[in-house]
């Protein structure tokens, strides 16, 4: 091998796991807030397709990605909002409704990539997509330049999102209020803050992150909306949520671990063709190690009170 | 000011979903400065009336006035703004957060100006940075004045429950409130806790709060507080000074008639063996030995009490002999059956009930209803099952039954339909103890039957156990009160250690009996 490409793979896979990463990373955070206010969300899977599909129609009719981004946030959050009436409002189970989030997002995503560009499987391409900030000086440093010289807003976000997640849970009013509510909202209630806003606010903030999630692989990181493009990424991220302990920063490093497996795995595919037959094999192997990790290795402590509706009016 | 009280609250209703009365036409009247009493039994509807004062419980009817003013509390905001604090009998604490995170929680200081009171105020004073030093140096300020003293970054998880409470203390006064709202606080306290927290409730009546203190314990009450009101099946009795009161008074007005403190059980008529323990050997749960070499009898018609400081082997002994734990070794001996490492259902079909030590645990699933609790255990056979092979539970027979035991055993619910979580910690021990007993067993293995339970349960319990007794039945009573052994017992066996190191008649002092708990042997054969 020569002597520069051990060193160009390693800057391409670094690069490749920030992309992996990303929408990981704030669907991961936005299951966070979920989860922390009590609320399970299964349905990141749902909102991620919502957002991936709403940013690629919505930039596809107005020719303003940023637009298209906004309308994916409203459009997760929205799904979201619905999730957050049926548990929080109607005390409604929430795997079931997580679940009916799921399919939903599936269902009318796949209808409307039909409606909106009359194919099947896969949207037009979009050309405006979000641009990618080029940071000239970087962009030749081994290692690091492939993947921050030439970065997607959206990677920055993820970046300035786990640590603005880490000072509101931690630092915030809202915060606190958030974490009382998943560990023992009746302590919440007593203090004289609204057990049902403070949760359904986490969830539907939940939503906002995962439509932003699935915008980026529609129109950041990806320039098209396909069929179920999220491909079980909803999935990752509730597994690098628990991975990351609900933390904020917990999470980006789960996600950013899981991205690097990707990236492993497409370097792997790209470089090594003598490997090709045994492909998803190898595709399988991270998801493997992420049942042996949570099993074995670490404990991880969800919030007492998670997928516990309150009743106010029990009998103590 | 206008009014001399504090707190009235006027004909206070209130009905839970489901249809069970927990206050009808309450009236309540706290003197500002006050310490008031709120008496009553489990479920007498004392906590529900607090609970409705502090804006946590909506009523169905009446009026309430906080010092002369009329008020309609929507949350426990209303209430805190007037100055009133609550600590739960189960602490409002989230065990993960600080001390000072817990404190704050809700009226939490930030940094920066106030922003107006619009939706935009709102969400700004949400997300701005909590002022945690300001909240440390007030909590440090408000622990130096009363001589709360407490480490405000410690996490709650790594507190005693003493220490909790005074953090639920602190909270409330964080909150500015002159009126202490205190539910059952001395319940999960040592002695001497207890002792620390009345010194400071005497504290805070001199500094002129008022403090309306829930239990069901007469000595505390006769203890610190100035006037009593006693509630009863959510109604309410009366109100009286401490002072021209009693004890017994009290007791009778909690429990509708005369409370007997001690039981009369008339002499015992002792018939064959029922139950034989020979050398007894058992490991706990961390296979370490805890019943090492234990021996004894049961008679029919006889109590045999089980005296002893808890952890000295007691729960495997009764584990041993019900079948939940395979003992070493050892012989148990039931109605001349063998029944050593039998499994629970064959125990039980030999004859012998459990009345377990842990109603909650191992004597009901509190998510199933009254009737299905009733049938555990025996539901497998007639009169509960029929059909081929008894596959079909027979739902006639059991509405029957368990409408006979709801009313014979006054388990006091709405139907046998609810939920046992639903019940008081009373009725729920007697549907335990109504499903153990019905079948007139001829051996009750009753572990710590009274523990928990308030005056009238307590007694219903015991002259239950007593009325078995009579009617033929060998009682192996295990209990950590001594004077429920004493009172109830006909022999009592002294454990210690794993050993059963003496056998003495229900005459002998709580002195030494107390001597022989703690492992002074002397003079014991």
């Amino acid at each position: 091998m020569m002597q520069g490409l051990p060193l160009d793979l390693i800057g391409w896979v670094f690069a490749v796991t920030l992309q992996m990463a990303t929408p990981l990373v704030l669907a991961g955070l936005g299951g966070m807030y979920s989860e922390r206010g009590g609320v399970v969300n299964i349905g990141l899977e749902g909102m991620m397709l919502m957002g991936a599909f709403t940013a690629a129609a919505v930039t596809y009719y107005t020719l303003n990605p940023w637009l298209g981004i906004l309308a994916a946030v409203a459009a997760g959050g929205g799904l979201a909002a619905v999730h957050a009436i049926v548990c929080v409002k109607f005390k409604g189970n929430h795997i079931v409704s997580g679940t009916g989030i799921i399919l939903f997002g599936a269902g009318f995503t796949t209808l409307m990539l039909e409606v909106v560009w009359h194919r099947k499987g896969y949207g037009e391409t979009i050309t405006n997509t979000i641009p990618d900030i080029v940071i000239e000086p970087i962009q030749n440093i081994p290692l690091i330049g492939q993947a921050f010289g030439v970065i997607s807003p959206i990677v920055i976000f993820m970046f300035v999102a786990t640590i603005l997640s880490w000072y509101i849970l931690f630092k915030t009013p809202f915060g606190l209020r958030l974490r009382a509510a998943g560990e023992d909202p009746s302590t919440l209630d007593s203090a004289g803050v609204s057990v049902e806003w403070t949760r359904a606010i986490g969830v539907i903030i939940s939503g906002c992150l995962a439509g932003l999630g699935g915008a980026y692989l529609s129109i950041g990181f990806g320039s098209a909306f396909g069929k179920n493009m999220t491909d079980g990424r909803g999935f990752i991220a509730l597994a690098a949520m628990i991975f990351g302990n609900w933390s904020p920063f917990g999470i980006l490093i789960a996600g950013l671990f899981f991205g690097f497996l990707d990236g492993l795995n497409y370097a792997i595919q790209i470089y090594f063709p003598a490997l090709l037959p045994y492909a998803n094999f190898i595709a399988m192997l991270p998801y493997l190690l992420v049942v042996v990790a949570l099993g074995v290795i670490r404990r991880s402590i969800p919030p007492k009170g998670i997928a516990i509706p309150y009743e106010k009016e029990r009998k103590a | 000011m206008s009014s001399q009280y504090a707190v009235e609250m006027i004909n206070i209703h209130k009905t839970f979903p489901g249809g069970v009365y927990a206050n009808q036409g309450v009236t309540l009247k706290v003197k500002r400065g006050e310490v008031h009493g709120l008496l009553g039994e489990n479920g007498a509807g004392k906590t529900t009336l607090m609970n409705i004062l502090y804006g946590l419980l909506n009523r169905d009817k009446g009026e309430i006035i906080i010092n002369g003013e009329h008020v309609e509390f929507e949350s426990p905001t209303d209430a805190i703004s007037k100055g009133i604090g609550m600590v739960h009998q189960h602490f409002k604490l989230i065990p993960p957060l600080t001390v000072v995170e817990n404190v704050v929680l809700g009226s939490e200081p930030i940094f920066g100006r106030t922003f107006g009171r619009g939706i935009i105020g709102k969400i700004m004073r949400a997300l701005m940075p909590i002022d945690i030093k300001m909240a440390v140096e007030k909590i440090i300020q408000i622990a130096e004045e009363n001589g709360l003293h407490i480490d405000p970054y410690a996490k709650v998880q790594d507190l005693s429950v003493g220490l909790q409470q005074r953090i639920e203390i602190i909270k409330t006064l964080y909150r500015k409130a002159d009126i202490l709202i205190l539910d059952e606080p001395t319940s999960v306290l040592t002695p001497q806790e207890v002792d620390e927290l009345f010194e400071t409730l005497k504290e805070f009546r001199k500094a002129g709060k008022t403090i309306i203190l829930i239990t069901h314990k007469l000595r505390e009450t006769m203890a610190l507080c100035d006037r009593i009101t006693v509630l009863r099946d959510g109604k309410l009795i009366g109100t009286v000074e401490r002072d021209n009161t009693s004890p017994e008074d009290l007791a009778q007005m909690m429990v509708g008639r005369p409370v007997v403190f001690m039981v009369d059980k008339g002499i015992s008529s002792p018939g064959d063996v029922v139950l034989k323990v020979q050398d007894l050997h058992v490991k706990d749960y961390r296979g370490l030995e805890s019943v090492k070499g234990i021996s004894f009898e049961v008679k029919a018609g006889e109590i045999f009490g089980v005296a002893g400081v808890e952890g000295n082997g007691q729960t495997e002994l009764v584990e041993a002999i019900t079948g939940l734990r395979k003992p070493t070794d050892g012989v148990i001996i039931i109605d001349e059956v063998d029944v050593t490492s039998k499994s629970p259902r064959f125990v039980r079909e030999v004859g012998m009930s459990h009345i377990p030590e842990d109603r909650q645990k191992m004597g009901l699933i509190l998510a199933f209803t009254i009737k299905e609790n009733l049938i555990l255990g025996r539901h497998y056979r007639p009169p509960f099952a029929n059909g081929p092979k008894n596959m079909l539970l027979n739902l006639d027979r059991i509405n029957e039954i368990s409408d006979d035991l709801v009313s014979k055993f006054s388990i006091k619910t709405s139907s046998s339909d609810a939920f046992a979580e639903t019940l008081s910690g009373g009725n729920q021990q007697k549907v335990v103890v109504a499903r153990e007993l019905a079948v007139a067993p001829k051996l009750i293995v009753a572990a710590q039957p009274t523990r928990g339970l308030d005056v009238g349960a307590t007694e219903f319990i015991r002259n239950t156990l007593i009325k078995m007794r009579n009617a033929g039945s060998a009682i192996l009573l295990v209990s950590a009160e001594l004077d429920e052994v004493r009172n109830l017992s006909d022999r009592i066996g002294v454990i210690y250690d794993g050993k059963i190191v003496a056998i003495r008649g229900p005459d002998a002092t709580p002195e030494e009996l107390g001597l022989l708990m703690a492992g002074h042997v002397q003079g014991v054969d």
